[in-house]
């Protein structure tokens, strides 16, 4: 069954417009971006579109933008990067609004994740068996019978 | 008393192709990605609204686990997509199959009411499938 017999035009077009400026932010979201542009590109009002990203992502189109740099964010800092390189790489303009919007969203600040990605990092080289459960390491043949055995006692 | 279910293994084909799959189509989070040996890796996925579950993108190869016949026979089965291996769960569905399409996500089945919900199926990269759904709220 097609879907466009559950669907109408207007209505996929509407979803389409939502999808491609929410890629649009994925994709751009380093950049100094003009949100309600694409609202005008989509000739909606400003209001009829945020209302309408927020009902499909449940955050404004603002929101989402802090978000989706949020999350790179976190991934930058477990590959090692500084916090002051990590801000500028997302797109934010200031430290201390990327510190202040992290925190509220990760619930802690920047330089302690960065700390804890490090840490992860180094067992990651030094010791990764400690971050498998030993019962799958033993059956894929990353550790003797007998290191499983010790470490199940 | 068993109160939560942590891991859960999806065999697939290639590891590196699993990785772009799963993160940069369906859009999950790396949470483990930890070289064992020179043919395979622990690297485990999960979604932003499940934290603590993690999906285990486990390379088909031989070991105690599976002879090598084993492991020839499970890589056969897999693209020939004979496992459903779960559902995931999403709040708006037309908007979400409409990013996977545009990403290159196969749908064996378009986004269809069913008495539970609208559902939508699509393979991963390897040949598993899954169930999209957006359940109607006594379901949730």
């Amino acid at each position: 069954m097609d879907q466009e017999q559950h669907y109408s035009y207007p209505r996929l077009y509407f979803y389409r417009r939502i999808v491609q400026a929410k890629l649009f932010i994925d994709q751009h979201y380093t950049e100094n971006i003009e949100l309600y542009g694409m609202a005008d590109e989509a000739h909606y009002s400003r209001f009829h579109f945020i209302r309408k990203f927020k009902e499909v992502y449940q955050r404004t189109p603002h929101q989402y933008l802090i978000f989706v740099r949020i999350e790179n964010a976190m991934k930058l800092l477990s590959s090692g990067m500084s916090v002051a390189a990590v801000c500028e790489a997302v797109g934010f303009e200031e430290l201390s609004s990327f510190s202040r919007l992290f925190k509220r969203r990760v619930g802690i600040n920047p330089s302690v994740y960065l700390s804890r990605q490090q840490a992860l990092l180094k067992q990651k080289s030094e010791s990764p068996l400690t971050l498998v459960p030993h019962c799958f390491a033993y059956q894929y043949g990353w550790v003797k019978k007998e290191q499983f055995q010790t470490n199940e006692q | 008393m068993i109160t939560r279910l942590t891991h859960m293994n999806i065999y697939v084909l290639d590891q590196d192709s699993a990785l772009d799959f799963y993160t940069n189509k369906l859009g999950l989070k790396v949470i483990i990605d930890a070289p064992m040996n020179k043919d395979a890796r622990w690297l485990t996925v999960g979604t932003a609204g499940q934290p603590g579950f993690e999906i285990n993108l486990t390379l088909v190869h031989e070991s105690l686990l599976h002879s090598r016949d084993t492991a020839d026979v499970l890589r056969e089965l897999i693209k020939k997509g004979t496992f459903g291996v779960g559902i995931f769960t999403c709040t708006d569905i037309m908007a979400t199959y409409e990013e996977l399409k545009s990403k290159g996500v196969e749908f064996i089945k378009p986004p269809t009411k069913e008495f539970y919900g609208t559902e939508a199926l699509f393979k991963d990269d390897s040949g598993n499938w899954f169930s999209l759904a957006q359940l109607t709220p006594v379901n949730v």
